[in-house]
């Protein structure tokens, strides 16, 4: 358990950073809010419609395709602490995983799903 | 000593946090607010699971839930319009009751699963159990089928993604 202790440090120093950066700012910097400072921003014109509309499902063929390669990697990390123990064996079984995973890529990319049409 | 009451300070944080943060995720207006809170849940279970001594568990947990699948649900309510009416906030239907009824009954079996189990007796396994060189030499050589299997179900997951998400050529 001792040697995880570096990942709470470094929790704790992110998050110092992330409320010293963030804090520094609220209390220096100078707000005078107006009418016009606080409305949504669209290229000088003022907003029409709803500012929340509906996005094509284009992009949620990239958050599932991230998704299965994230779960790719996961697996490599304990493949990868013990990767000298299982010498050549290891190698070959990881090879192969990444060839069946390699299909589905060609697969997607012969499709054409990797483009935006 | 010192070890168990910071374990205990540790685990006192994190379980008062999870609760917080998923009653703070079911209550919120906005979804994605609710997804932001939904990711501190996930990071706090993840700090349980380390405290359980399953170090893969945790880190999975934070690579893949607070990561991956947390891009997704926001992706989700990008894509699907969320914003309702007044008059459909706090309306009776059908499926709300069904929905309050089955989620009693989930936590009911929960408890009682808790009570039968005593679940409060567990203790957590010795430290080699979880940690990724001990979860890496079981899968790798003695589960070495199911861990192949894994990515053929990976490219099941691609091929369905594609076929769902795609707009086929006319």
């Amino acid at each position: 358990m001792k040697e995880y202790l570096g990942i709470l440090i470094i929790i704790l120093l992110s998050s110092l950073v992330a409320i010293l950066i963030v804090g520094i700012s609220y209390f220096l910097g100078e707000r005078k809010p107006k009418k016009v400072k606080l409305l949504p921003y669209e290229c000088g014109m003022t907003t029409i419609g709803p500012s929340r509309r509906r996005i094509s499902v284009k992009y949620y063929i990239f958050a599932m395709l991230f998704l299965i390669f994230d779960i790719e990697v996961l697996f490599m990390y304990p493949w990868a602490v013990i990767t000298k123990d299982l010498k050549l064996f290891g190698f070959v079984e990881m090879f192969i995983f990444i060839v069946i995973l390699l299909i589905g890529y060609f697969y997607v990319w012969r499709k054409g799903a990797l483009e935006w049409e | 000593m010192a070890e168990i009451v910071f374990k205990w300070i540790v685990f006192f944080i994190a379980s008062i946090l999870s609760i917080f943060s998923s009653v703070m995720m079911v209550t919120r207006k906005n979804p994605v607010h609710s997804a932001l809170w939904l990711v501190v849940t996930f990071i706090s279970l993840a700090v349980l699971y380390f405290l359980l001594n399953a170090t893969f568990i945790a880190i999975s947990q934070v690579i893949v839930y607070a990561g991956a699948i947390m891009m997704l649900f926001l992706f989700v309510i990008m894509l699907i319009h969320l914003e309702k009416g007044p008059e459909e906030i706090g309306k009776m239907t059908v499926s709300r009751i069904f929905a309050v009824v089955l989620t009693v009954l989930l936590f009911v079996e929960i408890l009682v699963g808790v009570y039968f189990y005593r679940a409060w007796t567990v203790k957590p396994e010795p430290m080699p159990f979880g940690d990724p060189k001990t979860v890496g030499k079981l899968l790798y050589t003695k589960y070495l089928f199911p861990f192949e299997i894994a990515s053929v179900l990976l490219l099941v997951g691609i091929i369905g993604a594609v076929v769902l998400a795609k707009r086929r050529k006319m």
